[in-house]
């Protein structure tokens, strides 16, 4: 195998994931659903093992000598994720068990406390579940209205008519930097600034994003960016939501409970200030540790190599599926678009697909990922989708075309 | 190779050619579901005289796995009592949790399908036709008209 793609030491990365040298059956492991959750670096699993290790109390709470080094590594991954995403500092981080929580987050403790009748809330016919569910819910127990961006036929945003669905009614438009299911890069800079043009916050799904492309949240001028770390080489339930300490301020807690507040009394309690305001109880300490661990491990390759790397590899992986026969969803062109590769091949239902695939060790996905708008929208009830990232190598994109023809030969 | 198993000929067979994939207008019962976890999705017509089914025909679209099943399902539930299709259905259920040992005699084609259970997964695909089936028939022999309605 080769390989420097797009500035990454492909061969040399792949040794870091012990996941990797796994066979399935009699396969070596093609791993290519990483939109779904992405592998984990050596260096991760140690420092979550270490913790518990060498390094395990409550964070916050012990005077003692152990206690101190949990709040130490807790609060220094805080500090990490601060610096990577360029925020002003640590106290503009909230900790959460990821990009659905977060979103959950926005919703409750902002939505609940300002929307009214009348107001909007505006999000795309893009979004995952996670972006859409949340504002469901928090629309219909505030009487807000919901609206929707539509979609082109390539799986863009369609913004032509943006002027008459974002306006002064508008209070939040909540989109996503990356979709999941179409691959799209949505335009940030410029629905930041229309966003904030009619006086709406702006809050980033950047489940897929983060862990794909470089983001600074001051430049970018956001509000809110939720972010998921179990997609960028985190532990699970690692993640958190970014937020303008002015807009964090107003906001209230979701969760009520230890160590969230300052006093409690019988008929109330006070709260901490902001971010501990929204952490309530005993958080994911060891994997939010973790999770800092990833994100050295990202800046070490250097997000500008990673998306390098994934622009590579989505092209060549196009360029072979579209010879092959494939339908593929959402936008051609690599510039447009990140690694998540929805498609159907010829006339094989997608799950028939992953089951074949998989007797060839190759993990992709079948279904509606998480997007029915989507789904309903391009007029197919579920799409198989390959996802790379910083450990896939166009070899692997190989074995997966092979497979594909060897799927439909068994449907001819 | 297990994907033999699971592919075999007549299953291949039955999704190119479904049999009895069509509407049946004045059906006395029918019961529509999907599965959106994978996008299967069938509506199963029953139209049943004297306590026997007479007829059985579906349409939707979905996995080679749920479409074969259903074109299956048509086939060997026709001319069954009522009684005897749910207990057809059950006899399927069972044979596709492991737990009941298929009769080729009884079940026919439907034997096929047996290899499925070595992907538990696309389990909910084989039997989604006779869920829709044994639903649909909840109301046979009594209640007259049909309502389409989602099951789990």
């Amino acid at each position: 195998m080769t390989e420097h793609v797009g500035g990454l030491d492909v061969a040399r990365i792949r040794e870091d994931f012990p996941i990797l040298a796994r066979t399935v059956g009699d396969h070596p492991l093609v791993y290519l659903d990483s939109a779904a959750t992405s592998q984990k670096p050596q260096v991760v699993i140690d420092v979550v093992s270490d913790f518990y290790a060498n390094h395990n109390a409550n964070a916050h709470r012990g005077i003692y000598q152990l206690g101190e080094e949990a709040t130490e590594r807790f609060e220094g991954a805080r500090a990490t994720l601060a610096g990577f995403f360029g925020a002003p500092g640590p106290e503009s981080i909230v900790f959460t068990r990821g990009t659905t929580e977060s979103i959950n987050l926005i919703a409750q403790g902002w939505g609940r406390t300002f929307l009214r009748p009348g107001d909007e809330v505006l999000i795309t016919e893009m979004e995952h579940h996670s972006n859409i569910v949340p504002w469901q819910m928090v629309t219909a127990a505030t009487g807000a209205t919901l609206r929707y961006v539509p979609l082109t036929d390539d799986g863009r945003l369609d913004l032509t008519d943006l002027e008459s669905l974002l306006t002064e009614r508008t209070k939040l438009f909540s989109v996503t930097g990356m979709s999941n299911a179409l691959g799209t890069i949505t335009p940030l800079a410029d629905l930041v600034e229309a966003a904030h043009a009619v006086g709406a916050l702006i809050a980033v799904d950047a489940a897929q994003l983060a862990p794909h492309h470089a983001i600074d949240v001051q430049a970018l001028d956001v509000d809110f960016l939720a972010f998921s770390g179990h997609k960028m080489l985190g532990p699970t339930a690692s993640g958190g939501l970014y937020g303008k300490p002015a807009v964090l301020e107003t906001m209230a807690p979701m969760l009520g409970g230890g160590e969230m507040i300052h006093e409690v009394f019988h008929d109330h309690s006070t709260y901490k200030p902001v971010p501990y305001k929204f952490e309530a109880g005993t958080m994911q300490i060891a994997q939010q540790v973790g999770l800092g661990a990833a994100v050295d491990y990202l800046e070490a390759l250097g997000m500008e190599a990673v998306r390098a790397h994934e622009r590579e590899i989505t092209a060549y992986a196009l360029e072979r599926l579209l010879d092959a026969g494939a339908t593929v969803y959402g936008p051609h062109d690599a510039d447009g678009r990140g690694g998540a590769v929805s498609f159907w091949f010829k006339e094989v239902h997608p799950h028939d697909l992953a089951t074949i695939l998989n007797e060839d060790g190759i993990a992709i996905r079948a279904g509606h990922h998480c997007a029915q708008l989507v789904m309903r929208r391009y007029g197919v009830p579920a799409t198989a989708r390959a996802s790379f990232y910083v450990y896939n190598t166009k070899e692997e994109v190989d074995v997966l075309v092979e497979s594909l023809d060897k799927a439909n030969a068994i449907f001819i | 190779m297990a994907l033999d198993d699971m592919y075999k000929e007549v299953i291949l067979d039955h999704y190119k050619s479904p049999r009895n994939k069509r509407d049946l207008p004045g059906a006395e019962f029918q019961c529509h579901a999907n599965n959106p976890l994978c996008g299967d999705e069938i509506t199963v017509f029953a139209h049943v005289e004297d306590d026997t089914v007479r007829e059985v025909t579906f349409t939707g679209a979905g996995c080679s796995i749920s479409q074969s099943s259903a074109s299956m399902m048509t086939e060997a539930v026709t001319g069954r009592s009522v009684e005897d299709a749910k207990a057809l259905a059950a006899g399927f259920r069972g044979m596709m949790a492991g737990e009941v040992e298929p009769d080729e005699d009884r079940f026919g084609d439907l034997v096929a399908l047996k290899g499925v259970v070595k992907y538990p997964i696309r389990i909910k695909c084989a039997v989604l036709s006779w869920d829709v089936l044994q639903e649909a028939l909840e109301g046979a022999g009594g209640a007259s008209g049909s309502q389409p309605h989602a099951v789990g």
